[in-house]
């Protein structure tokens, strides 16, 4: 694989992991701890919203984060013909 | 049936099946031991890797820990899961396409040193270590509780057994019994959570149950805890008492020392390619969620029903568990002043019951008055926990002994057949060991699990995330990163936890944050000295750089485990 294609493969990658990992310090970081105060004022059902993140949602998202990274890569590997 | 014929069933049923699948898949040749081969399904290794991860921390302690701490519990929740997206993202694929054996393999040959390697080594032995005394101490605990024998005897069937599947199977004779024992534990988990979030709320599924209203009455269960726990002074349970830097603090170390423990990374170093490394960190974290998301609705079912039960009681009128735990101390009773009420409150100087948070999850079904079978069953699900997650931790220390010390180090030519003895030889005695610290378990345990991950977070994450993301990072600079990391870490905690270089308390803590979060100020650290120092020394080598080249492109993975 030449040089040129190996770098844009690696340059297309590091923005996928830029978007997922923000939202992933979003989830947990920002609402489950910065903002729990603020959400915890919205009600979701009979969780305040902070406290639903920080216990609940936070988790729910890590888990769809890695399963979209899985998609992600798999057509990034096919499109640069580097999958196995 | 009683509770006890019930656990000697369930617990002898496991233990048949656990064996079974040791004898069935024996390990022939150090591939097979370190690696199961390489051939495991992404399926079979989230499942493996979960039940891996899940300790008997996890099972029995975990939920009672937020129960007690409400909102603060929930840097457990944050941090041992989102640790798993680091993985997934930042590591395992890498690593997989490396495709060597340990972490320390990796440590060595990114950074062409081998002092860089046995600084890998030291950190991999001292974070097993310290893991897995506490596992044998779960089972000990386990054992002595529910089929009533010496906390002793216990440790000692579990080494037993560990022992014949750890050093028999291998990785290969782990990862199958693992798959098994993630069945039984989450198994052994959920039944209690569902039958008392029907029992409290009317859902069956306590994620939702936990945010449910409460069966005959017109308040959510959330604000009704709220309410019980202003009402005898502690912290609205939603809000949590830590502070804000210190919970985040805590919660990042927890992430990155999840990412950064060997027994967690090894185990995708077991599937063919690395896509399967990507998919299986998946399914990892989903079998993961499925027991972190229910602890959450345990404490809070297992809270409510504590306060509701004993709270202003007549000491006389306790239900009959309230008795036996008495007996081993994990629940104590004094009436201070003399009305032969219970009082349960805040305030040290009138509260007048004391519960030891780990036998919230083994209590809670009879707290909860749930048939005894179910009983039995959570007793079966702790051995898995606690089994699973030793058997992990043995197999990196005899792997640390047997590859990166004799084989990689000590004795370059042994054969891969004398490796092999090696490695069971150290899978023995390291099993000893931790039943010795088991059986006589020192009184920093709780203290070192924090240092545990605090240590994984300033040495491992840092020097692996700039080996792969970093093609300039050299020796010099990883080396340096990593003992700094450390020793700031080993500073801090021996500072505040032990009371050396002069001690200090809470109120010293520096910004506020606990010897826990400081894992993740020494990670920093480590990240900034590793890129300083490699700035002002020579680049690597241009094989190495080219090593770097070859780990970010997935093709080719099936090879590079061959050599």
């Amino acid at each position: 694989m030449d040089i040129e294609k190996r770098k844009k493969y690696w340059k297309e990658n590091l923005g996928y992991l830029a978007i997922l990992l923000t939202i992933w310090f979003l989830v947990s970081f920002g609402f489950g701890i910065l903002l729990v105060d603020q959400l915890n004022t919205i009600k979701l059902g009979g969780f305040k919203l902070g406290f639903w993140f920080a216990q609940q949602g936070s988790i729910y998202v890590f888990v769809l984060l890695i399963f979209i990274y899985v998609r992600l890569m798999n057509k990034l590997d096919k499109k640069y013909n580097v999958n196995e | 049936m009683d509770v006890q014929t019930w656990t000697y069933i369930i617990v002898l049923l496991t233990f048949g099946l656990y064996i079974g699948i040791a004898i069935w898949a024996r390990a022939g040749s150090t591939k097979e031991f370190y690696v199961a081969g390489g051939g495991v399904s992404p399926l079979a290794n989230g499942l493996a890797t979960a039940a891996d991860w899940m300790s008997a921390a996890s099972f029995l302690g975990m939920a009672g820990l937020i129960s007690f701490n409400g909102y603060d519990g929930s840097v457990y929740l944050m941090g041992w899961t989102g640790g798993y997206v680091l993985l997934a993202l930042l590591l395992a694929p890498y690593l997989r396409k490396f495709g060597k054996f340990t972490v320390p393999d990796f440590i060595g040959d990114r950074y062409y040193s081998n002092v860089a390697r046995t600084i890998a080594v030291i950190c991999a032995l001292l974070v097993s270590f310290t893991y897995v005394a506490g596992q044998m101490r779960g089972v000990g605990l386990v054992f002595s509780r529910f089929l009533e024998v010496d906390i002793n005897t216990g440790v000692f069937i579990g080494m037993i057994i560990v022992l014949f599947y750890a050093v028999l199977g291998g990785m290969k004779g782990i990862t199958y019994t693992q798959v098994a024992q993630y069945c039984v534990l989450i198994f052994a988990f959920m039944v209690p959570a569902i039958f008392i979030s029907i029992q409290m709320t009317g859902n069956p599924i306590p994620q939702f149950g936990m945010g449910g209203t409460v069966v005959g009455e017109s308040v959510s269960l959330l604000d009704k805890l709220d309410g019980l726990s202003t009402d005898l002074g502690f912290a609205e349970y939603t809000n949590g008492s830590k502070s804000m830097i210190d919970i985040f603090f805590i919660t990042a170390a927890l992430m990155v020392g999840t990412a950064g423990l060997p027994h967690v990374i090894v185990r995708f170093f077991t599937v063919p390619k690395v896509r399967d490394a990507r998919k299986s960190a998946g399914y990892a974290l989903l079998f993961i969620a499925i027991l972190y998301t229910t602890a959450p609705a345990i404490a809070v079912f297992a809270r409510t029903n504590l306060i509701e039960t004993v709270s202003n009681k007549e000491y006389e009128e306790m239900p009959a568990w309230f008795s036996k735990w008495e007996k081993t101390g994990l629940i104590e009773y004094d009436d201070k002043n003399n009305d032969g009420v219970i009082q349960y409150v805040a305030d040290k100087n009138k509260n007048e019951l004391t519960i030891d948070a780990d036998i919230m999850v083994l209590a809670n079904p009879e707290i909860a008055n749930l048939p005894n079978w179910v009983i039995a069953l959570v007793a079966a699900g702790g051995l898995a926990a606690a089994l699973s997650t030793a058997a992990g931790l043995l197999l990196v220390i005899s792997t640390s002994i047997s590859h990166d010390l004799i084989k990689k180090q000590l004795k370059p030519d042994i054969s891969d057949k004398g490796e092999l003895i090696a490695a069971r030889l150290s899978a023995v005695v390291a099993v000893c060991v931790a039943g010795y610290f088991g059986i006589n378990p020192p009184d920093f345990v709780a203290a070192t699990v924090a240092l545990a991950f605090g240590l994984a977070a300033a040495s491992f994450f840092p020097a692996i995330i700039l080996g792969i993301f970093n093609k300039k990072m050299n020796k010099e600079g990883a080396v340096a990163g990593m003992v700094v990391g450390i020793l700031a870490m080993l500073f801090y905690m021996l500072k505040f936890k032990f009371d050396m270089f002069g001690g200090g308390t809470k109120e010293d803590w520096w910004f506020g944050i606990s010897p826990e979060g400081f894992g993740t100020v020494a990670m920093i650290l480590n990240f900034v000295v590793s890129l300083v120092i490699s700035r002002f020394t020579p680049n690597p080598p241009e094989d190495v750089q080219e090593l770097v080249e070859t780990i970010r492109i997935p093709s080719g993975a099936g090879e590079a485990v061959e050599h």
